[in-house]
């Protein structure tokens, strides 16, 4: 099949330059580009008319490794690929062995599973708005989010004794009991958290620059955003009230009360606005499971050796930038035959394109901003 | 189920429920227009994930596997279509824009060629890359052996 393959000319190379047309280099080494993404852009004076995105510097062939490795094994690979929110990576591949298993987790594990996942959220969303301001100009904010992440990564550091790469659960439950002041710590957190938000809404919301810089931007339809399977804060910004936490729950979401927030315009704006709105959502949720967290034990019955009967199970989860799908294939032994990850930051950034054309290149580095990409999962 | 098969009658090879989720297998030829009628008939409008399986040893050795959901329905369904190393896969990318990353991805691991894709190149992988590395005869070790023999002008021991 080699000599068969296709002529792998790129199609921006392929294409003929208009008079005052360029092509502009940007990346893979760019502070905007939160990573290694490289950009292809085509630009008539300073308005882009297309563009294509370079991916594939990180890639690291995990779900080769995945076949390669016991079902055990390749739980922490999962942390390193969307590295700023590796307790939901965990999640959702625990959940989906678990699946694959017939097992299930005892509801202690499961709330406070919840509970990490949903710091784990705001934590992620911190970040996100910490960086994505300070592409726009914005300097403050990033130091008030670092600090306030900063507490989360400490409750991570007490419970399982990372900050980053957690590899906080395991197949069947948990391996670590809560420490003695986890619901305290939590606590002490969320208590004056929505305070928090509502002084970094005070310094952006209102301001003319911010405003002026992300209302109109990059706008993605509905109806757009569903073609381009966009997921999580991208596709509820557009207006689409889905979340899988509501739509199929997972781990304890059932027994909270949230909303889903969303938005009308589906531009940058409205993207910041809900993912604002969805901290504060995180934080109930985390309020109400602490209040009550079953007592217990904290694994499940699933053997030191996993061999899931031959079978396949799709199972998603809505990590902090979309649904992150596993997709495993068992043979029945005690490696998996296949391991798919729907990674959310890829999907979402294929849609890229479509936002950016018609705006200006600095209207670039806010709608790399705004879709929140890792490129440790784009890639890989 | 019941309306696929009164559809498609012959076209749908297989059909299953796999720890209750639903499974269709249907014949490559007709992958496209099913997942058209899935679409816009049965509501399955948002493609979560395409994605390939390898079984070298079948006859016809790949499984593309769609996975869907329907806002509507609030259900997820599972499409698949068998292909042999030669044989071609009619290109879902007009259905569904999304796809394009992910059909290239396919071919790019799996070296699945997809009938009417406007640009099939590899995209995680650079362009000189030989072979497919998620096939399931692309040995790594081979692999590491031979470049440490040809970088490293030694035996890797491994």
């Amino acid at each position: 099949m080699a000599d068969e393959r296709i002529p792998t000319a790129t199609q921006l190379d392929q294409t003929v330059l208009g008079a005052d047309e360029i092509i502009l280099n940007m990346g893979p080494q760019h502070p905007s580009t939160h990573g290694v993404l490289r950009v292809k852009l085509r630009l008539d004076g300073e308005k882009v008319i297309g563009s294509e995105c370079v991916i594939g510097y990180l890639h690291r062939g995990v779900e080769k490794i995945a076949e390669h490795r016991s079902y055990q094994q390749f739980a922490p690979y999962v942390d390193r690929m969307d590295y700023v929110a590796a307790v939901s990576n965990g999640l959702g591949y625990c959940e989906a062995v678990e699946k694959l298993l017939g097992a299930e987790a005892p509801p202690r594990a499961r709330v406070i599973r919840t509970i990490l996942t949903e710091l784990q959220r705001i934590a992620s969303h911190l970040f996100w708005l910490g960086t994505h301001a300070l592409d726009i100009g914005a300097l403050t904010p990033l130091f008030y989010c670092l600090r306030e992440r900063e507490e989360i990564l400490k409750i991570f550091e007490k419970f399982c004794g990372a900050r980053l790469t957690t590899h906080a659960f395991r197949i069947g439950g948990l391996q670590y009991e809560a420490y003695d002041e986890l619901e305290k710590d939590v606590e002490r957190f969320c208590k004056p958290f929505d305070k928090r938000v509502d002084e970094y809404e005070s310094l952006l919301t209102e301001n003319r620059i911010w405003v002026g810089r992300t209302k109109g931007i990059g706008i993605l339809t509905a109806k757009e955003a569903i073609d381009y399977g966009a997921s999580g804060p991208v596709l509820r910004a557009s207006g689409v009230k889905w979340d899988i936490r509501k739509a199929m729950p997972y781990a304890a979401y059932d027994q909270y009360r949230f909303e889903i927030p969303t938005g009308k315009n589906g531009d940058t704006f409205d993207r910041y606005i809900v993912r604002m709105e969805e901290m504060r959502q995180s934080r109930l949720i985390c309020l109400q499971a602490i209040e009550n967290i079953p007592a217990g034990p904290i694994m499940g019955k699933v053997g030191k050796v996993l061999k899931p009967p031959p079978g396949e199970v799709y199972h998603a989860i809505e990590a902090p930038k979309g649904e992150l799908g596993y997709y495993i294939v068992s043979d029945g032994t005690t490696q998996p035959y296949r391991v798919r990850i729907r990674p959310p930051s890829l999907i979402n950034l294929e849609a890229f394109d479509k936002m950016i054309r018609g705006h200006l290149v600095a209207d670039v580095v806010a709608i790399i901003g705004t879709l929140d990409i890792v490129l440790g999962e784009v890639d890989r | 189920m019941k309306r696929y098969k009164e559809k498609f009658g012959a076209g749908i090879l297989e059909a299953w429920t796999d720890r209750k989720q639903a499974i269709l297998v249907v014949s490559r030829e007709l992958l496209a227009e099913v997942a058209l009628y899935s679409r816009d008939q049965e509501k399955f409008d948002w493609l979560s994930d395409l994605t390939a399986v390898d079984w070298p040893k079948r006859e016809k050795r790949f499984d593309i596997v769609l996975n869907m959901y329907s806002f509507e329905k609030n259900e997820r369904l599972r499409l698949k279509a068998h292909a042999a190393a030669d044989e071609r896969v009619p290109s879902v990318q007009g259905i569904w824009t999304t796809t394009n990353w992910m059909e290239r991805e396919v071919y790019d691991m799996f070296g699945v060629i997809f009938e009417g894709h406007p640009n099939l190149t590899r995209i995680l992988l650079p362009d000189e890359w030989q072979g497919f590395p998620l096939r399931k005869d692309y040995d790594i070790l081979t692999q590491d052996t031979a470049w440490v023999r040809e970088n490293l002008g030694i035996e890797s021991g491994q």
